[in-house]
């Protein structure tokens, strides 16, 4: 079953024709992902090996069924690419771009709730990968296998270690929500539907410094989650001030900080592992008794 | 990227925010002429990208030119909580009944902004909402509704504006909210926001960080960048756009992916506790491709650092594999030579992920005397970390 994604997604990739979005589309086709359509305006009638372009998402979901968009166009257009596939009424548009306005974001964002008809991922993320069923975005298929661990991260390279020292127990879904100030799935999203996924008996949660998500996902998982949760937070040296590669990870003041977030999820439970090996070995002994 | 006072009141000018005139000046000179110019009791005020400069002593009044020029003498060159003033602001000094604070924020755990204002100014704003939360009211601003005077009255009315001042505030909020969008602002900030006796409200202070994401459309934004307050090798970094951040310790980062280095500079930490409290150098993210150009300037600006003593070398190949990994790092030392760059510093390898195997056979191959190769991000930490307390213990 997976959660969002599996083997029943059909997958339009906006941006299609970019030299990211060709090279990345290949990848998804690769790893047994159902891509369906490209969007470019403009560029109707051309495909991409064998996949049509459409001018619009509109009718490329018309023309194909396709229920999850990849988003990988550039920051100046991914508003109005976001804005399209909501008004299309896509379920899942995954949002890959880099250097989005944070204005942008927080009035597509909004623009996903009121609709009510789509979920969002990222944006600045890697995207989404259920092993085995399909592949919505960036993240390498070939370092993992399909089985029953959820993983939900803000980092991408950092989710790809995690996916390949787990490799030999495998994974249900591995998310990848992105480390931009607001993104459209977070931590509890996943963690509800992991929660909810008969496929998936426990959670990897990887954070980094910035904001207190990870402090709201600790309370969350206190009141609601039953499964084992295992965590990591990335950025305990992190001097204040200081942005750490992402727009959102900065400790400002007492915020933020990695040592807050860390208190927050054993207060409920979590075992969170020193360094990302000794994450992975924690939930190795959750899988294997 | 934060502003410093005297920027952010640029911004308020262009958005006819009422405020107080003033300028900015380098040199006690600039500010004798800018407080005769004003030709009142002038404010001289420091401009660094932190709070608590009153308390510091960094902010004076001065009745006359001279006194103006005394005020900006002590001030320049001040070092307020680590931040050397090389400017001060010179700005027409306000008689004030009342204070206020007012602002628009960010709000990342509701995915919106929100708005706060509140009637207790002039005094840290984290005290009001710790001390006295009534006092600051807190409404939130759906991001495609925005401001208009309906919603800033709703806003002025529940922090309990006096009704002499409520226009006028009402106003005031209509025109930063308009800061906040039109120049892609994360936060902007009045405090205080002050009453005169002769019952105009000004602006006396003001706090904007812009949306570093957004330059692309704002083209004065660019001037706003501080050359002055930025570490050199920063800079440097930032002319190759290199995603970097300067610290301080003896082991050089290099990663793919900005949560993986960070993840790299906690496991260098842990090791160091054990070989005399050994440190990180830097933040250094080159990006998922991590391709053999890139993988040089990262080097270079690296093994440039004087503190750098040893560099750990910390690649996750997913898109990239790691047989193009090995062979970046090995071109990019080709490169470093052919230019002359001194190369002498040890430099750790650990590469992981898709082909791993044949990554470390190309490197093992090689056979070049600075890189050492370790399988493992736990063990190449330890070893980076023993291999730069060993050369600062030389020294």
């Amino acid at each position: 079953m997976a959660i969002w994604l599996d083997t029943n997604s059909l997958i339009l990739v906006q941006g299609m024709t970019g030299s990211e979005g060709t090279k990345h589309t290949r990848r998804m086709v690769a790893s047994g992902a159902r891509v369906v359509a490209g969007v470019t305006p403009g560029k109707a009638g051309q495909d991409v090996d064998g996949i049509p372009i459409f001018d619009d998402v509109q009718s490329a979901v018309a023309a194909t069924g396709a229920n999850v968009s990849v988003v990988f166009v550039p920051p100046k257009f991914a508003k109005a690419a976001v804005i399209e596939a909501v008004d299309a009424k896509i379920a899942l548009a995954v949002v890959i771009t880099e250097g989005i306005p944070v204005h942008d974001s927080a009035q597509f964002f909004q623009y996903s709730q009121n609709s009510g008809a789509t979920r969002l991922i990222g944006p600045n993320c890697p995207g989404i990968i259920s092993p085995g069923q399909s592949n919505a975005g960036i993240i390498p298929a070939d370092i993992t296998k399909a089985g029953r661990i959820g993983l939900v991260s803000k980092s991408g390279t950092l989710t790809y270690q995690m996916m390949y020292e787990l490799r030999d127990i495998g994974f249900s879904t591995c998310v990848g929500i992105g480390g931009d100030p607001i993104i459209g799935t977070t931590h509890i999203d996943c963690l509800q539907a992991f929660q909810d996924d008969p496929e998936t008996d426990a959670v990897v949660m990887i954070g980094e410094i910035g904001g207190d998500a990870e402090e709201r996902a600790a309370a969350y998982i206190g009141q609601h989650i039953t499964k084992p949760v295992v965590g990591y937070v990335a950025g305990f040296t992190a001097p204040e001030g200081k942005t750490m590669g992402h727009a959102g990870a900065i400790v400002s003041g007492s915020a933020g900080t990695a040592i807050a977030k860390q208190e927050a999820l054993e207060a409920v439970g979590v075992k969170v592992g020193k360094t990302p090996s000794a994450t992975a070995r924690l939930m190795r002994e959750i899988m294997q008794g | 990227m934060d502003l410093y006072e005297y920027q952010a009141k640029h911004l308020f000018g262009k958005h006819r925010i009422p405020g107080t005139p003033g300028e900015v000046c380098a040199t006690a000179v600039a500010a004798h002429e800018v407080a005769r110019k004003i030709g009142t009791p002038v404010v001289v005020k420091a401009q660094v990208k932190t709070g608590g400069r009153g308390k510091a002593g960094g902010v004076k009044l001065a009745a006359n030119p001279d006194e103006a020029s005394a005020a900006a003498t002590a001030i320049l060159g001040m070092d307020i909580k680590g931040h050397t003033v090389h400017r001060v602001l010179v700005a027409e000094a306000a008689d004030i009944s009342e204070e206020y604070y007012v602002s628009f924020l960010l709000d990342r755990a509701n995915r919106a902004f929100l708005a706060m204002a509140s009637t207790a100014g002039g005094v840290e704003i984290e005290e009001v909402a710790a001390t006295r939360p009534q006092d600051l009211a807190m409404i939130r601003v759906d991001a495609l509704l925005g401001v208009d005077v309906k919603k800033a009255t709703e806003i002025v009315d529940a922090a309990n504006f006096p009704p002499a001042v409520r226009d006028q505030v009402i106003a005031m909020m209509v025109k930063l909210w308009k800061v906040m969008v039109d120049e892609d602002a994360t936060l902007v900030e009045v405090n205080p926001l002050v009453l005169t006796p002769g019952g105009v409200v000004l602006a006396l202070d003001g706090k904007v960080t812009l949306d570093d994401n957004a330059n692309y459309r704002h083209a004065g934004h660019a001037d706003f960048m501080d050359r002055e307050g930025t570490d050199p090798i920063e800079l440097r970094a930032k002319e190759f756009e290199l995603n970097y951040v300067k610290l301080h310790g003896e082991v050089g980062i290099i990663g793919n992916g900005a949560g993986l280095v960070m993840s790299t500079l906690d496991v260098v930490a842990y090791a160091g506790e054990e070989f005399g409290g050994i440190k990180p150098a830097n933040f250094l993210d080159i990006g998922g491709g991590a391709s053999a150009p890139v993988m040089a300037n990262g080097l270079d600006i690296v093994l440039n650092d004087p503190e750098v003593e040893a560099v750990l070398v910390n690649v996750f190949g997913g898109i990239t594999s790691c047989d193009a990994v090995a062979n970046g790092v090995l071109q990019a030392l080709e490169m470093l030579k052919a230019e002359g760059a001194p190369l002498s510093k040890p430099i750790v390898c650990r590469i992981d992920g898709n082909n791993a195997v044949e990554g470390r056979r190309i490197l093992t191959e090689a056979n070049h005397p600075l890189i050492e190769i370790v399988d493992t991000m736990d063990d190449a930490a330890r070893r980076v970390a023993e291999l730069a307390a060993a050369r600062k213990a030389g020294k």
